[in-house]
């Protein structure tokens, strides 16, 4: 019994463009006028501002969802990676006197340089030692933030960070960075969205499925994770960049352990095998850390530091335990109905 | 086409694969086989690159693969199939398909991202064509399925149309039929024949002996990584030494 | 101070914290040999036991019963981590990389709550003795360096006498090196991953109570301490105990004339980069090379 309906299979893609111009252009246009005309309605700086964080948050868990989601490699050095587009764009535009928006432009590519040393002999290690050697690169570049006082200011931070200028236009405000960065972070999503549903994201897909079966399908594997790697420094850094810029004053305490085990949460919590998941992470993490240092207090009066990371703790556990694949997954399996699958296996090879 | 030499291969005090040496003709169909533990899984990881030699050479098509990764192996037209199933089980079947002819694309990954003109294109090319190869073993209809959803047997059939996607010239087949009822493996068998026709050629391991002697030209018995016999279906049943060697241990 | 006790000075100091490093990593050690992972949640551990310790302490209890119920809590602690979130996850056959990223969810939990009870300031253990400091050809030594040396020498003694002599300490080893076999004569490698937990988490806490004393104990203190007892367990091949103890005393030398040359604030970055390195260029460990060369 020959299947008959096989003609009508469309390339996923067809589906994709046609769903795009009904359901989700629709979904897509209203949450981005949402994003455009927020700032006009938020007159809180507050919320703003958070807002402006959790944009710097979304680049960094996207490439990191991709390294972790796609790729099946994890990162606990993201931190690293956004430190040192943060201090690049610092240094290059305070110290060196380099055109802001040139800087910014630069200081991606400082971290996407160090990723792509490390990640050659870093990336052959698996598991525990994956763990331990982007976790101990994280503290390493932490240490040196701290220690190489001529040039970063160490401890105390590093002042002067001029005004980012986009020809001519000088952005001070909550709002104007909150579109630039809202903007990239769009254009992140997109992109994304574009390497996921492409032949590299299949193979990316492939290797976290099976990497030997990858590698005899004639995947280059341990040269596209690198890439992914870089991938998600190079978003690190640009993150990290626009955020020294917003914040004009940088010192290297948020770019620290914790930070890291942030940035994964996020592309737990979020779902790192979706695009939007771990955007959706980074709103739910910087949401219950304001929430917490909003809430702990009340009850705990004493409480101080970043306490928040006891929450970490526990949530990061309990994703793994009991949703594995982040709040944004949907396991989308459509339940197949004939039970006699097997009985057509049997005159499956005979056309 | 394919050439071993000496091929020896030691796991600590293990000496899985032996000073083996056979050849497979292009547009042949060759069956490796042996009791378990002969080394026969050990020979494809072997010629594909997954494991290094200790010693003796493989040559493809006159070039040796000695120090070429599995991927670059690939590339030279060496496809193979996985004895514990290999599939990308959260991928559609059709994606599978699409990995499998992964060499045939272009798009790179910059120009992924930036979604340059012609990448839908290639992809909508490389789908129609899994299609295709899906629609000749009968599986079109479960194109846009999760391989993990299928039944047993159509996930060995993918394994299998996922390494026909990159239009090999040598096709390594370990134990396709393990697990398939009788129908599925003459299916199986009969849908081998045509592909040989087609000018492909394959390295069969298999257990079961009466697919073997069905569809293989030729047969190589390892035992204890060694080869001990080596001879058309024929002949190796009537050699004392793989009945004493094989069928003795292994009934089946 | 001549060169010759100013050398002496390094090496007593990197033999102090190298026997910390060593209690530590033989923590390590034990439970990956059990349960296949690092608990990165170990360093926590050591916290605790000096932090709880200082609390008991504080609230009237002698030292010693103070020490003891520390290190009771912390194994507590280890066995409730065991249960509440390792079995669970493997019963869900969770991946190695899962069960360790879950470890380290632990061990921030476990940071964070330190933070919340005892805040961001450094609590003062006294010395387990009241004499004064002296000085050793030139070199000054202060005596809980020489606790902690002996104590840290008297539980590796007893570590090494309950793997070597004991049924116990034998099934252990069985278990380890064959699970299979290791059920079949009736040891549970559950049961054994349960009490590797909870041991390592006494181990941790022990190691915490000796340092106290000569570092100042905060919430952080366990964090980097554990972080050296990796490095440790890597320098000396990860499944090697007595690798293990070597790379530990070997971590705290190089630490102690790391810090006479490149100063205090490089030194954890000294670590790091030798764990990094190793598990590059020799991930077998140094001790490896020792085997092989001899
Ligand atoms: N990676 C490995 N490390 C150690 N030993 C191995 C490894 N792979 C295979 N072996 C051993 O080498 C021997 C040959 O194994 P191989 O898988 O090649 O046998 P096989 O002929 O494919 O057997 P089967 O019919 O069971 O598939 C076996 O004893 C096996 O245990
Ligand atoms: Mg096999």
């Amino acid at each position: 019994m020959g299947p008959s309906g096989a003609e009508h299979n469309n390339f996923p893609g067809d589906e994709v463009e046609l769903v795009l111009r009904n359901k989700n252009v629709i979904l897509i246009v209203l949450i981005a006028a949402l994003f455009a005309v927020f700032p006009l309605m938020v007159t809180s700086g507050y919320y703003l501002g958070i807002l402006v964080i959790v944009g710097f948050y979304s680049i960094v868990a996207i490439g990191l969802g991709l390294l972790l989601g796609y790729a099946g490699q994890v990162s606990f050095g993201q931190a690293a990676f956004y430190g040192l587009g943060a201090y690049a764009a610092a240094i290059l535009s305070g110290t060196y006197g380099w055109p802001p928006l040139l800087a910014l432009a630069a200081a991606p590519l400082l971290p996407a340089a160090v990723a792509a040393v490390i990640g050659q002999p870093i990336l052959k290690l698996k598991e525990h030692f994956l763990v331990l050697a982007t976790l101990g690169f994280g503290i390493l570049v932490y240490i040196l933030m701290k220690e190489f006082v001529d040039l970063t200011g160490g401890p105390s931070g590093y002042t002067g960070i001029p005004y980012l200028s986009i020809g001519g236009l000088v952005l001070s405000t909550d709002k104007q960075f909150f579109y630039l960065v809202w903007f990239l972070a769009f254009l992140t999503l997109v992109g994304a969205w574009n390497l996921v549903n492409s032949r590299m994201g299949r193979a990316l897909r492939a290797i976290h499925g099976s990497e030997p079966a990858a590698e005899a399908a004639g995947i280059d594997t341990a040269r596209l994770k690198l890439k992914v790697f870089i991938l998600s420094a190079f978003l690190a850094g640009l993150a990290g960049g626009l955020y020294a810029f917003y914040i004009s004053f940088i010192s290297p305490s948020p770019f620290g352990f914790h930070a890291s085990i942030q940035f994964v949460l996020m592309a737990v919590v979020g779902g790192a095998a979706t695009i939007w998941g771990p955007v959706v992470g980074a709103f739910v993490i910087v949401g219950l850390i304001e929430f917490l240092r909003w809430a702990v207090p009340v009850v705990l009066p004493k409480a101080g530091g970043e306490f928040e990371i006891i929450f970490f703790g526990l949530i990061l556990v309990l994703a793994l335990l009991f949703r594995p694949e982040g709040i944004m997954s949907h396991k989308r399996r459509k339940q197949r109905s004939e039970p006699d699958a097997g009985k057509e296996a049997a005159g499956t090879c005979s056309t | 086409m394919l050439d071993v030499r000496d091929l020896t291969k030691n796991f600590g005090g293990l000496v899985a694969v032996n000073r083996a040496s056979f050849s497979v003709n292009a547009g042949e169909i060759l069956a490796v086989i042996g009791p378990n533990g002969a080394g026969k899984t050990t020979i494809f990881n072997l010629i594909t690159g997954m494991l290094t030699p200790d010693e003796g050479e493989i040559r493809f098509q006159g070039r040796p693969l000695a120090g070429l990764k599995p991927h670059q192996i690939a590339r030279l037209g060496i496809s193979r199939t996985f004895q514990n199933l290999e599939l990308f089980r959260a991928m559609t079947v059709a994606e599978n398909v699409m990995v499998g002819a992964y060499t045939k694309g272009k798009t790179g990954f910059v120009r992924a991202i930036l979604r340059r003109p012609g990448t839908t294109a290639g992809d909508r090319k490389r789908y129609g064509e899994a299609l295709e190869l899906l629609r000749a073993v009968n599986m079109a209809e479960y194109a846009d399925e999760p391989a993990e959803s299928l039944p047993f047997g159509l996930q060995r059939l993918l394994e299998i149309a996922r390494a026909l996607a990159a239009g090999p010239q040598l096709v390594l087949l370990d134990e396709p039929a393990a697990g398939l009822n009788a129908g599925e493996s003459q299916a199986l068998v009969a849908f081998l024949r045509r592909l040989r026709e087609q000018n492909l050629t394959f390295v069969l391991v298999e257990h079961d002996m009466a697919t073997v002697m069905d569809v293989a030209d030729r047969i190589v018995v390892l035992n204890f990584g060694s080869v001990i016999a080596e001879g058309t279906p024929a002949e190796i049943r009537s050699n004392p030494e793989v009945i004493r060697a094989y069928l003795g241990e292994d009934e089946s | 101070m001549s060169p010759e006790s100013q050398l002496l000075q390094y090496l007593i100091s990197g033999l102090t914290l190298g026997s910390i490093y060593a209690l530590i990593a033989i923590g390590l050690v034990v439970t990956f040999n059990i349960t296949g992972i690092f608990n990165l949640a170990l360093g926590e551990f050591v916290t605790l036991g000096a932090l709880v310790s200082i609390a008991l302490y504080a609230a009237g209890l002698p030292l010693i019963a103070a020490f003891a119920l520390a290190v009771l809590i912390a194994a507590a602690l280890g066995a409730v981590m065991e249960r509440t979130a390792i079995h669970p996850a493997r019963k869900a056959n969770a991946t190695i990389l899962t069960l360790v990223i879950i470890t380290i969810g632990v061990g921030i939990a476990i940071r964070g709550a330190s933070l919340l009870i005892w805040g961001t300031h450094p609590y003062i253990l006294p010395p387990f003795s009241e004499h004064a400091p002296f000085t050793v050809a030139g070199a000054v030594v202060i005596p809980q360096s020489l606790w902690v040396l002996g104590l840290a020498v008297v539980c590796v003694a007893a570590l090494f006498a309950f793997f070597e002599f004991t049924y116990l300490g034998k099934a252990v080893r069985a278990c380890v090196m064959n699970r299979t076999a290791a059920r079949l004569v009736g040891i549970n490698p559950q049961r054994l991953s349960l009490a590797a937990f909870t041991a390592t988490g006494a181990l941790g806490a022990l190691a915490g109570i000796f340092v106290a004393p000569i570092t100042f104990a905060t919430y952080d203190m366990g964090f980097m301490l554990g972080l050296k007892a990796f490095v440790a367990a890597i320098l000396g091949g990860v499944t090697n105990v007595p690798g293990a103890i070597i790379g530990g005393f070997l971590l705290g030398i190089l630490e102690a004339f790391g810090v006479g040359l490149v100063g205090s604030g490089l030194k954890d970055g000294l670590a790091m980069i030798v764990m990094i390195l190793v598990m590059l260029i020799r991930p077998t460990g140094i001790l490896g090379a020792f085997r092989r060369g001899a």
